[in-house]
């Protein structure tokens, strides 16, 4: 920590004298006190940065500057230990359960990611989406087992300090719920992008695959798919075929460089990459080989899609190709002159290989910017420059991935299948509209 | 010795992991086994109070026991009644668990286990691992058949005198039997239109 005296003479930082620090002791420091040639710089800057933001429109001059009350005074010093968190300014971006489609109990619920306010392709670990069978338990790792039976030929037992002896893998992957976008198929009934498409993350995911220890188990011969069932108060089961989790599937402990969060596994979750994230069993307990699926309540009755003749589809797990604009957004209003459209794009099924975006309802798409690192089912962000000029617009963006499938319509989405009730698996197009005054507000319907 | 062998194993597969790129590949296969073994053997004996799956397709799993429809109300009304409501037709909490067969070809489906699951043996599986919801696994097994067998009868497919057991409950045919069709996407063919799209 500086000294007093170095506040009093300017600071020395590699050669360079610090000249802009006010030399006066802490308790004199009127805020009126600035330096006038660089409060002149601000102003300038602040105008040339205006011009572009808004296309030239002409704009008041800045009101002068005063020296901030941050400038004048200690910090918050940094405490023995502590955990971070965000800037109380950010109190506003949270997790949230929608009051569109309200579940009259809290424990088998859900809660959206703020995908309006992520920067970035990485969603921190606090803002995460959940949704649980019977909310969320409270598990010591040091109590907690991983087996391994059924169709093998040594069933096994793994703490966790033996799954953290094996070599990590560290992987970033998308995690959709099947769910997401369930409330706004044929009518715009949910505000913000937050709710129609936060059951949405991305992290980067460590553990160990899952073939590894199926190698050390053995498998018999016959087996075709695992069952893999979590710790919690439903236990909640799936079925996987057995060459996905071969190919692929994780034991994941750890996202975003630390342990889990409960709410996400913690100790210790099944992931599967760019299926849906009710696959991603929770607070894993147990896997069993067998050679045929389990047809559990979670794999018939739920995460099943209507289909046309009152049938339904089922094991459709990938989560197709699929991109949204989070900015601007629902729930927002903007002001005429330049924009930067931002959104997500993300693939189930490989990477991501255009965004196209529209701002006239669909007539016209032009082809948005993808930002490095584009990665295999991981969210992949695009930016578009667009000038509004200030009157009605409908903006969309359309995704197109590596295997040539195009994002489609919910009309193309309706031709082929039953949208009625309860439905999973929208990747349909999702246009906002811009109303004249710039409100910007969910226009699906 | 396992210890040399052991650390030259791990670098090789760390050195694998390491050098595994996203970027570019439509799809990220598994390193190669480190073949290191951590894990303990053991006994299904050992395990047997966690294995408690069913394959509902035949029943495989089942344990020995018996319910009827009328010991299945006795503990409906104490335990499952405060929130699927009288006669299971909702309550606080869910929605009805009765009715909605032959809804599916309607313009609104209604979901209950005996108009969607293909399988009797399903709720057996459901209700032992998840109910009631604050207190899961504490019914006994024959607690679980009485329940499925008074659900199974509100909805009209087992009789009145019906029992449900390790044998009978896989026997019963539900109506949502051939309901299902296995994933067939991609099921649209969008084309990506550039100007004078519509």
């Amino acid at each position: 920590m500086p000294t007093k005296r170095d506040f009093k003479s300017g600071t020395v930082v590699d050669g360079f004298t610090d000249s802009v620090l006010p030399v006066a002791s802490s308790g004199d420091i009127s805020p009126t006190i600035s330096n006038p040639a660089r409060r002149n710089f601000l102003r300038r800057g602040s105008t040339l940065a205006g011009g572009v933001l808004t296309g030239g429109a002409s704009l008041a001059a800045a009101a002068p500057l005063a020296v901030p009350e941050s400038m004048q005074t200690f910090g918050k010093p940094i405490p023995e230990n502590d955990y971070g968190v965000p800037s109380k300014f950010e109190s506003n971006v949270r997790r949230r359960r929608t009051d569109v489609f309200k579940n009259r109990q809290n424990f088998s619920d859900w809660s959206f990611t703020p995908l309006q306010d992520q920067h970035g392709i990485i969603t921190p670990n606090g803002l995460i989406y959940e949704r649980h069978h019977n909310g969320t338990p409270d598990i010591d790792p040091a109590k907690h087992r991983l087996v391994i039976h059924g169709m093998v030929k040594q069933p096994l037992e793994f703490t966790m300090e033996d799954l953290l002896r094996y070599p990590a893998v560290s992987k970033f992957y998308f995690m959709e719920c099947s769910g997401n976008g369930l409330t706004d198929w044929l009518k715009a009934a949910s505000t913000t992008v937050q709710q129609t498409h936060g059951l949405l993350s991305c992290a980067q995911w460590t553990g160990v695959p899952v073939s590894w220890l199926l190698d050390e188990t053995g498998i018999d011969p016959g087996a075709k798919w695992v069952m893999f069932e979590g710790a919690d108060g439903a236990g909640h089961v799936r079925s996987v075929p057995l060459k996905k989790v071969l190919d692929d599937c994780l034991i994941v402990y750890a996202q975003n460089g630390e342990m889990l969060r409960p709410e996400q596994g913690y100790p210790v979750r099944l992931f599967v990459p760019g299926w849906e994230g009710n696959v991603c069993v929770k607070w894993l307990r147990r896997i069993k080989v067998g050679d045929q699926p389990w047809n559990f309540r979670s794999e018939t009755a739920r995460y099943t899609d209507p289909m046309p003749d009152g049938m339904w589809r089922q094991f459709s797990f990938d989560m197709e190709c699929k991109s949204v604009i989070t900015r601007p957004s629902g729930g927002m209003s903007i002001k005429p002159g330049m924009h930067e459209i931002q959104g997500f794009a993300w693939s189930g099924n490989g990477t991501i290989r255009a965004v196209d975006v529209t701002v006239d309802g669909g007539a016209t798409w032009r082809e948005a910017r993808l930002e490095e690192p584009v990665l295999d089912k991981c969210l992949t962000r695009f930016r578009y420059a667009w000038d509004w000029k200030g009157g009605p617009a409908t903006i969309a963006s359309r995704a197109v991935d590596s295997t040539g499938y195009v994002q489609p319509t919910v009309a193309d989405i309706t031709k082929v299948r039953a949208i009625v009730g309860f439905v999973q698996h929208h990747n349909g197009i999702f246009p906002w509209s811009v109303s004249a005054s710039g409100e910007v507000k969910n226009a699906i319907a | 010795m396992r210890s040399p062998s052991l650390l030259s194993v791990l670098a090789v597969a760390l050195t694998a992991a390491g050098c595994a790129t996203q970027q570019g590949s439509t799809t990220q296969a598994a390193p190669p086994s480190p073949h290191v073994k951590f894990g303990k053997p053991i006994s299904n004996a050992d395990l047997a109070a966690w294995d408690i799956d069913i394959r509902t397709t035949d029943g495989k799993g089942l344990p020995v026991g018996r319910g009827t429809v009328a010991e299945g109300k006795t503990v409906y009304d104490a335990k499952c009644i405060a929130c699927h409501g009288a006669d299971a037709k909702g309550g606080a909490v869910y929605g009805t668990m009765v009715g909605g067969i032959g809804s599916f070809k309607t313009t609104t489906r209604v979901l209950t286990p005996g108009s969607m699951y293909p399988y009797a043996p399903i709720l057996f599986d459901y209700i032992r691992r998840a109910m009631p919801m604050d207190h899961p696994q504490s019914l006994t097994t024959n607690e679980i058949y009485a329940v499925s067998a008074y659900l199974l009868n509100l909805n009209g497919i087992i009789p009145d005198n019906a029992v449900m057991d390790q044998n009978t409950l896989a026997q019963v045919q539900m109506p949502n039997r051939n309901g299902f069709i296995v994933d067939d996407r991609p099921d649209t063919k969008a084309v990506r239109c550039m100007t004078n799209c519509k």
